[in-house]
C-alpha cells in the first residue's frame, strides 16, 4: 500500500527515496554544481519557457497527438489512447529533453555539446539541436550500436556531429555513458553534457523528467476533451533509463487513480542471463553519478545487458523508478523480446502504426493489464519504428 | 586507540619529495599483487596505492580502464584482494591506500569493508566518486572508527571556498589533480599548473598535498613535487609493470629512477 506522506519528487538533496545523489569523480563537481545551482531558476524563467514552448510548438510539432486506438480497445475490451510522441520531430520523445538541455547549455555560456547514445535516437536529437543552435556536437556510441544502427549514425553525420566510437567495456551505451562522461572531465569548461535519460548525477533526473514532462501535461488536456476527466486508469511506458516514462508519468504521479505501469526488457527472459530487466535483476548500487538499481555481481561489477531494443539495452534506470518500483508505486512487467516484437506487429496490423522496438514493450503489456470495458488506457508511443526495420525485417522474415 | 596512521608519519619524516605509486590489483597477473608491493617498497617508494579493479571507472583513461578490466577478467574480487592482502604487515612497512569506486565497496558493505581495510593494515581510501556531501552524511564515522583516512581530491577548477572545506574533512593529505583529465590523459606539467599549485600553496591548508595526474619519470616528478610534498604515479607505472620481463628488477629500477636512487 502506498504511504499518503510517500514523495515521488526529487527531495532538496537530489534524492528520491533512498535513490539518487550525485555520486561524481570531483572533476566534474564545478559543471554538476553550476548546473544544480542554476537549472530551475532558468527553467522557470518565462523568456526561457517562452523560447522552449515555441520550439516544441513549431519545430518538434507539439501537441503530439493522443489518438484513440480503436481496433487495439476493441481487441482488449477496454479503452486505449496512444501518445504519439513516435510523431515528434526526429521520431521519438528524446528532443523534448535536448530541446530543453541545449537551451539551458546557452543560458550557462556552453557551446559544446556532448552526448552519449544507444539506439542513436537521443544521438540524433542531439545531433538535431545542435545543428540548430550551430553548437559542436559529439556523440559516443558503442562501437557494436555502430554497427547495429548504421542508419542512426549516418543521420547524425548528415546533422554534423561527430560520432566516436567506445572501444571500452562491452561497446554499448553503459560504455558510450562512461566515454562521454570521461570527456567532459576532460573538457570541463565550455561544454554541456546533455544526458538522453532519467539517470546521471542530481539534478539531471529531475532536470530531464521535466523536460519530459511535457507529455503528461498534454495528455491531461487532451483526455479531458475526449473523455471528460483528465486521469486515465493507467498508463504505460517503456522503461530503458527511464525518461519517456517520467515524461508520462510526471502529472499523475501524486494521482491515486491513475495506475503507473512500466515495461521493463527482459531480453530472453529475466532468468536467462540474457536480460535488461533491471528492477527484477537488480540490487541497489552507484553507477553513472547515482544510486539506483543496478544489475552487478556479487563483487559490485556492474553487469552486462541484453535486450533486442538498444534503447532498453542499459543495466541501470533512473532513480525515480527506483523508488516507484520498490515503493510499489508503479507496477514493472517484464517483456521479453518475443512479446515485444508480437506488440510491434500487433500495432501496426490493428492500427498502421509501426512503433520502435522500446515502445513495443509497452504494447505488450496490454495482454497482461487485464483492463475494464470503463477504464481507459493511454500508452506513451515513444518513438517511431523505422529505425528498427531491419531487425524487423530479420526477426519477423518480412523479406523471405 | 590514538596510534598514529602510517600516512602521518611519512609526511612528518620524508626528506625529500614524497613518491606515491599507484597499481592496480591483480595486474599485470592476478597473483602478482604482492610482489609488486614489495618491488616497489624495495625501490624506496613513500606511499602505495592499490587500485581495486572495477568494470566501469570513469575517472580514469585507457592505461587504467585496461590493467582494471585485465584484473577482472582474471577473477579480481575485493574479497579476494582482501585474502591476497591478509598477510601484507609482515613485509611491507609503508602505507598502503586503497584506491577504487563506490560501488563494490557498497556491495562489500561499507562497516565490513572497513573492519576488512584495519585488518590488513590499510591506511587510508581513495573513492573518487564518494563526493564531500556524501561522505559526511553517511561514511565518515564509520572510516573514523577503523582509523581510515580518506582522501579528497581537488582540480584546478575547485573553488577556494570547496578547497577549505575539503581541507577541513580532510585527513592525511590532499590528492591535488594537476589538470582537468582523466588518469593518463596528459603527460608533462605545464606553467599553468606551475601556477595552480602556487595558489594552492599560497591557501594556508592544514594538509600537505600531494599532485597526480600527468607525472611519468623523474622530471616531472620533481616539476610537480616543487608546489607540493610529493607526487603519485599511476598510468605511466601500470604501463611499465603491464610490459615487464621481470617485474621485481623493472619496478625497482622504475622507483629508484623516480627518486633519483638510481
Ligand atoms: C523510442 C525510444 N523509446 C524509449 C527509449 C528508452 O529510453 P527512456 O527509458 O529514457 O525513455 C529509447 C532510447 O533510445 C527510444 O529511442
Amino acid at each position: 500500500m502506498i504511504q499518503e506522506s510517500l514523495s515521488f519528487h526529487v527531495n532538496e538533496e537530489g534524492y528520491y527515496g533512498d535513490f539518487g545523489g550525485a555520486f561524481i569523480p570531483e572533476m566534474l563537481y564545478p559543471n554538476v554544481e553550476e548546473l544544480r545551482q542554476n537549472y530551475l531558476k532558468i527553467m522557470s524563467d518565462p523568456a526561457f519557457q517562452a523560447e522552449f514552448h515555441a520550439l516544441l510548438k513549431d519545430y518538434v510539432g507539439r501537441p503530439t497527438p493522443l489518438f484513440k486506438a480503436e481496433r487495439l480497445s476493441a481487441k482488449y475490451g477496454t479503452n486505449i489512447y496512444l501518445k504519439r510522441e513516435d510523431l515528434c520531430h526526429t521520431g521519438a520523445h528524446k528532443v523534448n529533453n535536448t530541446i530543453g538541455q541545449i537551451l539551458v547549455a546557452k543560458r550557462l555560456g556552453k557551446h559544446k555539446i556532448v552526448a552519449e547514445t544507444g539506439a542513436g535516437q537521443h544521438g540524433v536529437a542531439t545531433a538535431t539541436v545542435c545543428a540548430l543552435m550551430g553548437m559542436e556536437c559529439i556523440v559516443y556510441m558503442g562501437a557494436i550500436d555502430i554497427e547495429r544502427q548504421a542508419p542512426n549514425v549516418a543521420r547524425m553525420r548528415m546533422l554534423g556531429a561527430e560520432v566516436v566510437a567506445a572501444k571500452s567495456g562491452s561497446q554499448t551505451l553503459k560504455d558510450a555513458t562512461n566515454e562521454a562522461m570521461r570527456h567532459w572531465i576532460n573538457h570541463p569548461v565550455d561544454t554541456h553534457y546533455i544526458i538522453g535519460s532519467v539517470v546521471g548525477p542530481h539534478p539531471y533526473p529531475d532536470m530531464v523528467a521535466k523536460f519530459q514532462s511535457v507529455i503528461s501535461e498534454e495528455i491531461k488536456v487532451q483526455l479531458m476533451e475526449k473523455e471528460g476527466r483528465d486521469y486515465p486508469d493507467y498508463v504505460i511506458a517503456c522503461v530503458g533509463g527511464g525518461s519517456n516514462a517520467a515524461g508520462a508519468f510526471y502529472h499523475y504521479l501524486d494521482e491515486p487513480r491513475t495506475a503507473l505501469i512500466a515495461a521493463e526488457a527482459a531480453g530472453q527472459g529475466v532468468s536467462t542471463g540474457h536480460s535488461a530487466a533491471t528492477t527484477f535483476l537488480g540490487k541497489p548500487g552507484v553507477l553513472h553519478g547515482s544510486k539506483s538499481l543496478l544489475m552487478q555481481t556479487e563483487d559490485g561489477q556492474v553487469i552486462e545487458p541484453y535486450s533486442i531494443s538498444a534503447g532498453l539495452d542499459y543495466p541501470g534506470i533512473g532513480p525515480m523508478h527506483a523508488h516507484l518500483a520498490t515503493s510499489g508505486r508503479a507496477k514493472f512487467y517484464d517483456i521479453t523480446d518475443e512479446e515485444a516484437l508480437e506488440g510491434a506487429v500487433e500495432c501496426s496490423r490493428l492500427e498502421g502504426i509501426i512503433p520502435a522496438l522500446e515502445s513495443a514493450h509497452a504494447f505488450a503489456v496490454l495482454g497482461k493489464l487485464g483492463a475494464g470495458a470503463d477504464e481507459v488506457v493511454v500508452i506513451n508511443l515513444s518513438g517511431r519504428g523505422d529505425k528498427d526495420l531491419a531487425t524487423y525485417q530479420k526477426r519477423l522474415k518480412l523479406n523471405d | 586507540m590514538t596510534k598514529m596512521n602510517r600516512i602521518t608519519e611519512v609526511f612528518q619524516s620524508a626528506q625529500g619529495p614524497i613518491l606515491n605509486v599507484y597499481t592496480t590489483a591483480g595486474y599485470p597477473g592476478f597473483g602478482d599483487t604482492m610482489e609488486v608491493l614489495e618491488a616497489l617498497q624495495e625501490g624506496g617508494v613513500d606511499i602505495i596505492e592499490i587500485g581495486m579493479p572495477y568494470s566501469d571507472p570513469v575517472a580514469d583513461g585507457e592505461t587504467i580502464q585496461q590493467s582494471n578490466q585485465s584484473a577482472l577478467d582474471q577473477g579480481m574480487t575485493v574479497a579476494k584482494l582482501f585474502d591476497q592482502l591478509a598477510d601484507m604487515r609482515s613485509k611491507i612497512q609503508v602505507p598502503v591506500l586503497l584506491m577504487g569506486y563506490i560501488n563494490p565497496v557498497l556491495q562489500f558493505g561499507v562497516e565490513r569493508f572497513c573492519q576488512k581495510c584495519n585488518e590488513v593494515g590499510v591506511d587510508g581510501l581513495i573513492l573518487p566518486d564518494l563526493p564531500m556531501a556524501e561522505y559526511e552524511r553517511e561514511y565518515k564515522a564509520i572510516f573514523e572508527r577503523y582509523g581510515l583516512f580518506n582522501i579528497f581530491l581537488i582540480t584546478p577548477q575547485t573553488s577556494d571556498e570547496r578547497i577549505r572545506q575539503i581541507d577541513s574533512v580532510s585527513e592525511g593529505f590532499i590528492y591535488m589533480v594537476s589538470s582537468a583529465s582523466t588518469t593518463g590523459a596528459k603527460t608533462g606539467i605545464s606553467s599553468d599548473q606551475e601556477a595552480y599549485f602556487e595558489r594552492i600553496e599560497g591557501m594556508d591548508l592544514k594538509n600537505p598535498r600531494l599532485v597526480g595526474f600527468g607525472i611519468s619519470d623523474r622530471a616531472s616528478f620533481l616539476k610537480a613535487s616543487k608546489g607540493a610534498s610529493g607526487a603519485i604515479i599511476g598510468s605511466a607505472f601500470v604501463k611499465l609493470v603491464g610490459q615487464a620481463k621481470d617485474i621485481r628488477s623493472e619496478v625497482v629500477a622504475f622507483v629508484k629512477g623516480i627518486k633519483g636512487l638510481a
